[in-house]
């Protein structure tokens, strides 16, 4: 076995049992399928999790454009489902903000990081740096199920009498900490706060293996330099999540604390219904920095390994190696850093010093160079390629052509003088939507239609691939383009309903266009849903084990990987994974020694 | 199965290895460091909340008890003894190691054993400092009447003493900042859980150490990683001693 770096006692017990499995390989369902320990099931586990996720997600933003769309008009059919939630046929004002809260909630954290990391992560580490499995795989289900047991708390919420927590995604006190403030800061608001303290617990445990598995699990010859930019992105985003979670985590200790103990951590000279709170000393911007240490972070941690996944799926697809790799590790490295020196930007507006502004305008606008790197990398890597238009391609050039979209407008609302003016509107709904919402999914389709021949043997339908795609992309630009003048005219993010306001009944009609939209998006998305599991069981096999003709590691494995991905010894890697069309050879996988008198560095 | 790992093993062949650890050390050193980071974002909130007041409790005033002393005046003696014991007990987790490093399951037995209950007379000091400033209660000025209160997270009779007035022979304070409680509270609560986490964590090797697990693996590593928690409980003691003790 030439992996010897897991032979800590454990391990090695580990691959003895996996030997044995080889041979004899009766484990039961409820191992194999529910309490696995594979990384590939688990990986499966958490993206039929996060596909669930966000239908319930992508369903709630369904509902509430509806009324932004048709403010005026009723659906019978809403009452019959939600009764006194949207009493009439229209959405009450309380159902609404929960629905935009937990859409929030729901699509940032359970899809975009569980969801998309814990597939990614889980799938392509083991596979990619050569290793047999996670470096603790135990610890690797016990994240998933905590998982589990978060979206069953925040999901219960979503049940409870009075509600879900409906005070925005962000849930800055005192809305949140003072169960009186607001129908959704009851229940539903301690149901939130225990679902994010379990998420987090579920994500730490998952940084951790992702971390050591990468630094001390790769195969012979797999130094760091020669690990594909896919394993650097989540080594960058499960870096971030094990740093700034922690503090999100203190930071809702405090908020716990404040609910059901009367500490006053963030309140303080608060009045409710009349009545004068005893709270005093605490400050609510306290909260917002804490939850800002993370939040920021957390756009990076969810584009991180999407930007990983674009890469490599772009260099397979363009025949070419990627541009610039040590440039691509070089500002993945550096977004890192700066995440983690930028939060205050969300915070223009709470009457900070400008002074203090005008540094996190300049270390923000500092995170446009690695990312432009990044962008200009992609777009040489397609550059004179030999661009074969996968479904995944399409994607991954998805990916890029949003990620520019809305990466020039973080360029705008950086610059703390135009961030004034739109902070809160839907400019920067539009901003963020588009820039970490619509990019990070691009390149998880991209990831699971690149992927899906390694997890299942199969291929997804091809036809409905395209068209998933296409409409994804141009409803994209349709909900959220227009909305940038909205947001320049100020029409506020988070209200209702804008019939009142004589200044925004000029965009009825346009709300209109953008919830329509939205719910063309939704049904081409339940149309990939149907497509996924069609094709698990009824997809075209795949017949090679290479079917990209890629070069990193999975596609060395069997077709249907066993526990152990290997049979055999792991393979000896010689040489980085981008060697696509070098010396006139097409493709020249990582276990391919170097010939003599080959070109270049390997 | 019974593996020897010879001193100076490579634990990782696949080129130049960044650290020459087991994966489990390393997760533990990089749980370590998000674990610095929730303990850090508790510290910074305290700091700012307490620079945002105009009055603080003075620490020489608040920690100046000693049990079975009565009201002798002995500022942080209890504290200290507190933070020596704990300390202490880091010193016989290093000896718990290397009687592993040497796989003496009997010196590991002692060593832990020690450490154990070192954390054990930690915790009861705390409970102990807790109690003292929850029930022990002192005369506060609060809307013009004089009402006896001790210091729990709500409420402090830490503020400012009111010249002149004096109750049953005690000089009447105004209330503290409840900002004090919270965060003296919290965070050595939150302190104490981790120190009564290591505990049972000492304990559950402890019980390996007799059933013999460590000797039959062949290695003590579990013991060490073990300690690099303990000691990063005490690290964070300092730095907690530091910030509401000595500043």
């Amino acid at each position: 076995m030439s992996n010897e770096a897991a032979i800590q006692s454990g391990a090695i017990a580990h691959e003895v049992q996996e030997q044995a499995d080889i041979h004899h390989h009766h484990e039961s369902f409820i191992s194999k399928y529910i309490f696995s320990q594979d990384h590939k099931m688990i990986a499966k586990q958490y993206l039929i999790t996060g596909m669930i996720w966000a239908l319930i997600g992508g369903g709630m933003s369904v509902l509430f454009r509806i009324q932004l769309g048709f403010p005026e008009a009723t659906f019978p059919w809403l009452e019959d489902i939600f009764g006194h939630w949207a009493k009439g046929g229209r959405i009450s004002a309380e159902f609404y903000y929960s629905l935009v809260t937990m859409h929030g909630t729901i699509l940032i954290f359970f899809v975009l990081t569980a969801g998309l990391t814990g597939t990614f992560a889980n799938f392509l580490i083991p596979f990619q740096v050569g290793a047999r499995d996670m470096a603790s795989p135990f610890m690797n289900m016990l994240s998933y199920w905590i998982f589990v047991l978060a979206s069953i708390v925040m999901l219960s919420s979503l049940f409870v009498q009075t509600g879900p927590a409906s005070g925005g995604w962000t849930v800055y006190p005192p809305l949140s900490a003072i169960g009186d403030a607001a129908i959704g800061s009851k229940t539903g608001m301690d149901l939130w706060l225990v679902s994010m303290a379990l998420f987090v617990v579920s994500q730490l445990l998952a940084g951790l293996n992702y971390v050591s598995t990468i630094l001390n699990m790769r195969t012979k010859g797999m130094t760091m330099t020669r690990l594909p930019l896919t394993v650097w992105g989540i080594f960058f985003t499960a870096a971030l999540g094990i740093l700034s979670f922690p503090v999100l985590f203190s930071g809702f200790i405090l908020l716990m604390f404040d609910r059901n103990l009367g500490t006053s951590f963030f309140l303080s000279d608060l009045v409710v219904n009349g009545n004068v709170l005893p709270n005093e000393g605490g400050s609510a911007i306290l909260y917002q920095h804490l939850f800002w240490f993370l939040g920021h972070p957390e756009v990076y941690i969810i584009i991180l390994p999407t930007m990983g996944i674009v890469s490599e799926i772009m260099s397979v697809h363009a025949r070419k190696p990627i541009f610039g790799y040590t440039a691509m590790v070089a500002s993945l490295f550096a977004i890192a850093v700066l995440s983690f020196l930028v939060w205050a930007h969300h915070m223009f507006v709470s009457g900070m010093n400008p002074f203090l502004g005008s540094i996190f305008v300049l270390l923000t606008l500092l995170i446009a160079v690695p990312s432009s790197i990044k962008v200009f990398n992609w777009l040489t890597t397609l550059w004179r390629g030999n661009i074969r238009f996968t479904v995944g391609m399409l994607f991954c050039i998805g990916f890029v052509s949003n990620f520019i979209s809305g990466g020039l407008t973080g360029i705008w609302v950086g610059n703390s003088t135009i961030d004034m003016h739109v902070h809160d509107t839907y400019f920067n709904i539009a901003h963020f939507h588009i820039v970490m919402g619509v990019s990070a999914f691009m390149g998880m389709f991209a990831g699971v239609y690149h992927w899906f021949p390694k997890m299942y043997g199969r291929y997804m339908n091809n036809t409905l691939g395209y068209i998933h795609f296409w409409i994804t992309l141009i409803c994209a630009y349709v909900i959220f383009w227009p909305m940038h003048y909205e947001g320049f005219a100020g029409m506020p993010r988070r209200y209702y309903d804008y019939s009142n306001w004589e200044s925004f009944k000029q965009f009825a009609e346009l709300n209109k266009v953008i919830s329509f939209a939205a719910i063309v998006s939704f049904l081409a998305q339940l149309m990939f849903l149907v497509n996924f599991f069609y094709s698990i069981f009824k997809g075209r096999k795949v017949t090679s084990k290479n079917p990209w003709q890629a070069n990193t590691l999975e596609w060395t494995t069997p077709i249907h990987p066993i526990h152990g991905n290997w049979p055999g010894e792991i393979p000896e890697v010689h040489r980085w994974p981008y060697d696509y069309g070098k010396d006139g050879i097409d493709f020249i996988p990582q276990t391919e020694p170097v010939a003599p008198g080959e070109s270049g560095d390997h | 199965m019974s593996t020897q790992i010879p001193a100076g093993y490579k634990w990782w062949t696949g080129g130049k290895s960044p650290y020459n650890v087991s994966y489990g050390k390393l997760m533990m050193w990089i749980f370590l460091m998000s674990d610095t980071f929730t303990f850090g974002g508790l510290i910074i909130a305290y700091g700012s909340i307490r620079l945002g007041h105009n009055y603080w409790p003075d620490a020489n005033y608040v920690f100046d008890k000693f049990p079975f002393m009565g009201d002798a005046n002995l500022p942080l003696a209890f504290v200290s003894l507190m933070t020596f014991i704990l300390i202490m007990s880091s010193v016989t987790m290093v000896l718990a190691v290397h009687e592993g490093h040497k796989r003496n399951k009997k010196g590991v037995e002692k060593w832990l054993l020690w450490t154990i209950l070192g954390g054990f007379l930690f915790l009861g000091c705390q409970a102990w400092e807790w109690t003292h400033l929850i029930t022990h209660t002192h005369p506060v000025l609060i809307d013009g009447q004089i009402r006896e209160i001790g210091a729990t997270i709500r409420h402090n009779h830490f503020g400012p003493a009111v010249p002149g007035l004096m109750h049953d022979g005690h000089q009447v304070h105004l209330p503290g900042p409840v900002s004090f409680g919270n965060f003296f509270f919290g965070i050595t609560g939150f302190h104490g859980f981790h120190v009564f986490t290591g505990v049972i964590l000492n304990i559950i090797i402890y019980i390996r150490t007799l059933a013999g697990s460590f000797d039959r693996l062949g290695h003590y590593e579990m013991v060490e990683k073990v300690g690099l928690y303990w000691h990063f409980v005490d690290l964070v003691w300092v730095f907690v001693f530091l910030c509401f003790y000595l500043i």
